[in-house]
């Protein structure tokens, strides 16, 4: 490295240093809610009837986002196929050259692997009432899916069913939006169905169907995406 | 609680920057990708002491479980195929 690239590097770093000290020093923490949240912490649990806030602000207040995450998620899963699609190895192979799983993973599996996506379901049916939801719920699905894999590399889940689960779900929850904005207050409002009694398993209108819809897709996707890597084939 | 909850924060804070430098020096790749895997698991704890479950879970789930995962995956992957 010459000079002149040195003197840049530092240059920057400088800069840097001096914008994180100023925040450093200028941060104060807020002794009020402002505005916004003010109005989720007092109005959330009458407004939408779900016991955990975080999720009734993630569905309801803050649903556009949500639903741009998702679709986030569905284009990157969609070019990771895409891509990976081209080396795709036939059934009942997985490649040249495959490592037998051992006695451990394969019994374990068998037992853990139910289990986790009870789990999975339980987090994202329960996302209104504890914490979790859609997302952590299908991160989980997509776990027991990795185990399944990794015990059986030959195994083979159905492209056609994960695919019908995530474009349903997809579907579904977009129209649930659009009948919230035509029967209720706007787009993704949850209060097309009734709200219920506070804490039970069917309260918070549509916050539940809403997050199991996502818990699905996100399931869905994240396994489509880890078994694309799996099925590539190496090149001979 | 609060007590106990600020020297705890103090050290899963050390401990997650000890494991990424781990991550970054070791010369083992699969001590890199458990160790990265690890400053997960702590920024999980740390997410519960701080009071955010949620993000608590992506956090254990995404982070330290799918990622770890995908790691090990491809270094198989790449030995496998650096065998032939």
């Amino acid at each position: 490295m010459s000079l002149p690239r040195h003197t840049a590097v530092f240059v920057l770093l400088a800069i840097l240093g001096v914008a994180f000290w100023v925040l450093l020093t200028g941060y104060a923490p807020d002794e009020t809610l402002n505005r916004s949240a003010l109005y989720y912490a007092e109005n959330t649990v009458s407004d939408t009837g779900a016991q955990n806030i975080v999720a009734a602000i993630i569905v309801t207040f803050r649903g556009l986002d949500t639903l741009g995450e998702v679709t986030v998620l569905f284009l990157t899963a969609a070019i990771v196929g895409l891509v990976l699609s081209h080396s795709r190895a036939p059934r009942k192979a997985a490649g040249p050259g495959i490592l037998p799983p051992g006695e451990l993973l394969t019994t374990g599996a068998r037992i853990l692997v139910p289990m986790i996506l009870l789990f999975g379901a339980y987090v994202f049916v329960n996302g209104h009432l504890t914490p979790g939801g859609g997302f952590q719920g299908g991160a989980i699905l997509a776990s027991g899916a990795v185990l399944a894999l990794l015990a059986d590399p030959t195994r083979r889940f159905s492209h056609g069913a994960i695919h019908l689960v995530e474009s349903t779900s997809g579907v579904l929850y977009v129209l649930i939006g659009v009948i919230g904005a035509v029967i209720a207050g706007g787009f993704l409002d949850n209060r097309i169905l009734p709200l219920g009694e506070f804490g039970t398993m069917l309260s918070a209108g549509a916050i539940p169907v809403i997050y199991t819809l996502i818990g699905l897709k996100v399931g869905a996707e994240f396994s489509s995406m880890l078994e694309s890597f799996e099925e590539t084939e190496d090149p001979a | 609680m609060s007590i106990l909850l600020f020297p705890m924060s103090l050290l899963l804070a050390a401990a997650m920057i000890g494991s990424a430098a781990l991550a970054l020096f070791t010369t083992q790749r699969i001590t890199a990708v458990l160790a990265a895997g690890l400053v997960s698991l702590f920024a999980s704890v740390l997410f519960l002491l701080l009071a955010a479950p949620d993000v608590a879970m992506t956090e254990a789930a995404i982070g330290s479980g799918l990622t770890t995962f995908l790691f090990l995956f491809v270094m198989g992957r790449i030995r496998r195929e650096s065998k032939q």
